[in-house]
């Protein structure tokens, strides 16, 4: 039987599920070549959803439609995070689409499904529930990727993007298939329990649980799991890759814990040992591969690979105050990420895409605030106090020194230092060098202001930490 | 009489031939696409065994699902192979090596 309180903790998402498809039908009968008001009809469905969400806060743990969905603490916070920065990602993706005279409505509207998709993800209770809004997930960013028809490396990536996705799908669900044959349950809470009882069958429950270590390590893009990232981000147009490297990260995180912590957290110390294996390569490829590229989105796509690692290394603490820590982690890696993207965009002309090292030669002569956003961004990227980067880091390294691993937190911070060169080059080749060209750089009042907002964001949050990292700790200690 | 075993091992075979299918094919595009629902199907398997001898409705409400979700993906794949053969007038996995690095 439904119940008009399961309705009412749905409500954002379904909101959000009407207004995608009305705007999808407004944009059909659109023949406004800019597509603003598919545009503004798409921030205005994030800012209710955001609203909606944030007004339905819980005052305690709620479970609907047979315990397979839930609304806490987390997944407030989470999904009011994912549409804030959806929305920052659509403000700068319009004047991308714009410049290169390549609007098109659909960026949007699938825009909108994938982040139905997250919150779906983020609220999801039963092994059912994760896997569709992952796949609502998925799918939008494949057909986003592929959405620049005329792209040669936009379908190459597409194509990569679909098949090694797809892949990771295939394993998530035989592991789930696994688990659910040996627990004969699909909630979460039931799994856990049933695990706890059903310790005579460890080793199966041990090659599920693998399997489902592979489709979240592939979905966050953990090494050996991370192929696709750097072509995918490369040959993907700037306001996708973009859109990529943000929301769905913190979706990721959100399945991890609620696969992981909710559903398999009697299997902890057997995760735990997988997932240090994971952050350690992902930190070690991430931060050494990405020295040597000369794109820049192909930098930043190692870069994220060598983030996932620090994420995971808060996970693997496996403490309440761990996974708040990597959930200030995530968070403030989207924000990072945003900026970054968003200044190649900035940087970017009709027919430019401006995503070589070259093209910010000597940004602080052209335009010296931007360069000192992109200083801001680098800095905090690196992990250099007093920028939200360096907390984030901070947070992470002192609860795995908590849980014991010393070494760990010791590896941890070679490789950032080994990271830290490769950020640096780019502060140099904006202060040291001469610029190649003179350019005025093209873009809207909005998108200069919101860039702003997200550079300065990052040292303000910096200088009060305690602010976000109180809201991970009430979002995930109930 | 089939016993439970019998139907874990053919799926788990129907998963090996699928993801051996993506690594070592080099020659068509297609064949990726179709290893991909091989590997659902395998799972749609082990889903329909478990719930029959667990006596539980759950698992094949869940293959209802995949088979859906795999009807949209394989709509999905085909659209970005017709793009991809229309950039490239070639569906050949080797001459998809553009990026590198």
């Amino acid at each position: 039987m439904i119940l008009q309180s399961d309705i009412v903790l749905l409500l954002p998402e379904i909101t959000l599920l009407s207004l995608a498809c009305a705007v999808l039908i407004i944009d059909t009968f659109s023949r406004d070549p800019l597509r603003n008001v598919t545009y503004l009809l798409g921030q205005l469905s994030l800012l209710i959803t955001a609203i909606l969400v944030i007004y339905l806060y819980p005052d305690e743990t709620t479970y609907a439609f047979g315990n397979s969905f839930v609304s806490d603490s987390m997944s407030t916070v989470l999904k009011a995070v994912i549409c804030v920065i959806t929305f920052v990602v659509f403000l700068y993706s319009h004047d991308y689409l714009k410049k290169h005279e390549w609007m098109k409505g659909e960026y949007f509207v699938l825009g909108l499904f994938a982040v139905l998709g997250m919150m779906v993800m983020v609220s999801a209770y039963s092994l059912l529930i994760v896997y569709l809004g992952l796949e609502l997930l998925s799918l939008s960013l494949y057909a986003m990727v592929a959405m620049h028809r005329e792209s040669q490396s936009a379908s190459e990536a597409a194509m990569k993007y679909f098949v090694l996705g797809s892949m990771a799908s295939g394993m998530l669900l035989y592991g789930i298939s696994i688990l659910y044959g040996v627990t004969g349950s699909l909630e979460l809470d039931a799994l856990a329990i049933q695990i706890s009882e059903h310790s005579e069958h460890g080793i199966l429950l041990v090659f599920g649980l693998v399997f489902v270590i592979v489709g979240i390590a592939f979905k966050l893009g953990a090494v050996p799991f991370h192929m696709w990232i750097p072509d995918v981000y490369q040959g993907a147009p700037t306001s996708v890759t973009l859109f990529i490297s943000s929301a769905p990260k913190i979706a990721a995180f959100a399945m991890a814990i609620r696969l992981l912590v909710n559903g398999m957290h009697p299997l902890l110390g057997d995760w735990q040992e997988i997932l240090i294996i994971l952050s350690v390569l992902s930190m070690a490829t991430g931060n050494i591969i990405a020295i040597s590229q000369s794109n820049i989105k192909r930098m930043l796509a190692y870069s994220t690979i060598a983030h996932i690692g620090f994420l995971l290394l808060g996970l693997l603490s496996g403490s309440q105050e761990g996974f708040a820590a990597a959930m200030f982690y995530v968070i403030t890696y989207a924000l990072m990420s945003t900026g970054a993207f968003g200044i190649v965009i900035l940087l970017s002309r009709r027919g430019f895409e401006s995503d070589n090292l070259d093209d910010i030669k000597g940004l602080a002569e052209r335009n010296p605030w931007f360069a000192f956003i992109m200083l801001i961004l680098m800095f905090s990227l690196t992990g250099a106090p007093p920028f939200l980067g360096f907390w984030a880091k901070w947070f992470v390294l002192k609860e795995v020194v908590a849980s014991g691993y010393v070494w760990l937190a010791a590896v941890a911070v070679l490789f950032a230092i080994i990271g830290a060169y490769y950020y640096i080059r780019i502060v140099k080749l904006m202060y040291f060098d001469k610029p190649e060209t003179m350019t005025a750089i093209k873009a809207s009042q909005q998108m200069r202001f919101a860039l702003s907002i997200n550079g300065l964001a990052l040292l303000i949050i910096g200088l009060m930490p305690g602010l976000l990292m109180s809201l991970c700790i009430t979002a995930l200690v109930q | 009489m089939i016993v439970l075993s019998d139907v874990l091992i053919l799926a788990a075979i129907l998963f090996c031939i699928s993801v051996a299918g993506i690594f070592i094919n080099r020659k068509n595009v297609i064949i990726l696409l179709m290893c991909i629902e091989l590997m659902l199907l395998s799972v749609n398997m082990n889903f329909i065994a478990f719930s029959h001898f667990l006596h539980d409705i759950n698992g094949q409400v869940f293959v209802f699902f995949i088979l859906t979700v795999a009807a949209a993906e394989s709509a999905i794949g085909l659209a970005i192979l017709v793009v991809l053969f229309r950039n490239r007038q070639t569906i050949n996995v080797d001459d998809l090596d553009t990026m590198k690095g």
